[in-house]
């Protein structure tokens, strides 16, 4: 993957879903229409820029809401960017995907890519998934616990927002001190760690795991052409390993891998046929 | 699973979630997310 594109595909989609610029400067957010619609990455829909609703915080809403009914709407909006690209929103579309990824590319003297609890701290945003974002907000209504007590998303809107209004920051409390927290120690990790926060936390990552063994966008591997180098897995941030499983729940599709392989051996697919796309592993 | 099979369970999952997505606004679903999205959500920026 050209790092070049893939960096300006990950910034247009964090501008077009943050476009309301003026946001940033009134302190105010959008309150147009389009935030019907639900954006497939992690953006707090009360960042001043935020066009769209965020998937997360709006199916938090629905479940926590005095009279349940069941989610059609956020679900199945959800269900459809998991269906369609897996966790390709997570390595293209999301913009604190984007943000970790800068954030990483800061030097420092020992990066990580994988460490001896990895494996099992992997399975902790399917907890955060199953109790911050739905039993918790079902059990006790109208709070939607994911947002109120972890999202750093929520707390960098806050930040904005604050910023060009003062009376918020007077209503600052032990809650924006210990989301600020939270906040710090995903930027602190993300230096050193490559999207800690996505591979640890984020349950909306969670949930479109459950959908890259069958997504329609996925990269798939040609047992004829490779050679088993493992050029792949040593590229990989994710630390997965493309040979075993091309379409690995941790694999957020960024494509290091496909343009990485001497052999052309890995490739994106569209309902398994191939996507060439110049820039994203050709040779 | 077999390409075949994944690419139909895809199709299943995208005709599943766009009906999803249909009943809901049909059940007018979509206003609540937009009545939380317009306002400042004092929760998710840490001061709720």
């Amino acid at each position: 993957m050209d790092n070049k594109k893939r960096t300006f595909i990950q910034a247009a989609a964090a501008l077009l879903q943050n476009a309301h610029i003026t946001g940033f400067f009134t302190g105010t957010i959008y309150d147009g229409r389009i935030k019907n619609i639900c954006v497939p990455g992690l953006n707090c829909y009360s960042c001043p820029g935020a066009l769209g609703a965020c998937p997360l915080g709006s199916l938090q809403n629905a479940v926590s809401a005095w009279k349940f009914r069941f989610p059609f709407y956020v679900l199945g909006f959800m269900m459809f960017f998991g269906a369609a690209f897996g966790r390709l929103v997570c390595g293209f579309l999301c913009p604190f995907g984007f943000l970790q990824d800068l954030l990483f590319r800061i030097p420092f003297p020992k990066k990580l890519r994988t460490f001896r609890s990895d494996g099992y701290l992997r399975y902790i945003k399917y907890a955060m998934l199953l109790f911050m974002v739905i039993v918790l907000p079902f059990s006790f209504k109208f709070t939607p616990f994911f947002c109120k007590y972890v999202c750093p998303s929520g707390t960098l809107s806050g930040m904005m927002l604050s910023a060009a209004d003062s009376r918020l920051r007077e209503l600052w409390g032990w809650i924006f001190t210990w989301k600020t927290l939270v906040l710090v120690a995903v930027v602190v990790a993300s230096i050193m760690i490559c999207r800690p926060f996505c591979k640890y936390i984020c349950p909306l990552g969670a949930f479109y795991a459950v959908f890259n063994r069958a997504s329609a966008v996925r990269i798939d591997i040609d047992r004829e052409k490779c050679v088993n180098c493992g050029a792949c897995a040593n590229v990989c941030d994710m630390a997965v390993n493309p040979v075993l499983t091309p379409d690995h729940a941790e694999c957020i599709r960024c494509g290091k891998c496909v343009s990485r392989c001497p052999h052309g051996a890995l490739c994106f697919t569209c309902f398994s046929k191939p996507v060439r796309v110049r820039g994203f592993g050709e040779k | 699973m077999t390409g075949k099979r994944k690419n139909m369970l895809t199709v299943v999952l995208m005709i599943i979630s766009a009906l999803f997505v249909a009943v809901g606004v049909l059940m007018r679903q979509n206003l609540p997310v937009l009545f939380k999205a317009v306002r400042i959500c004092l929760e998710c920026i840490g001061i709720g």
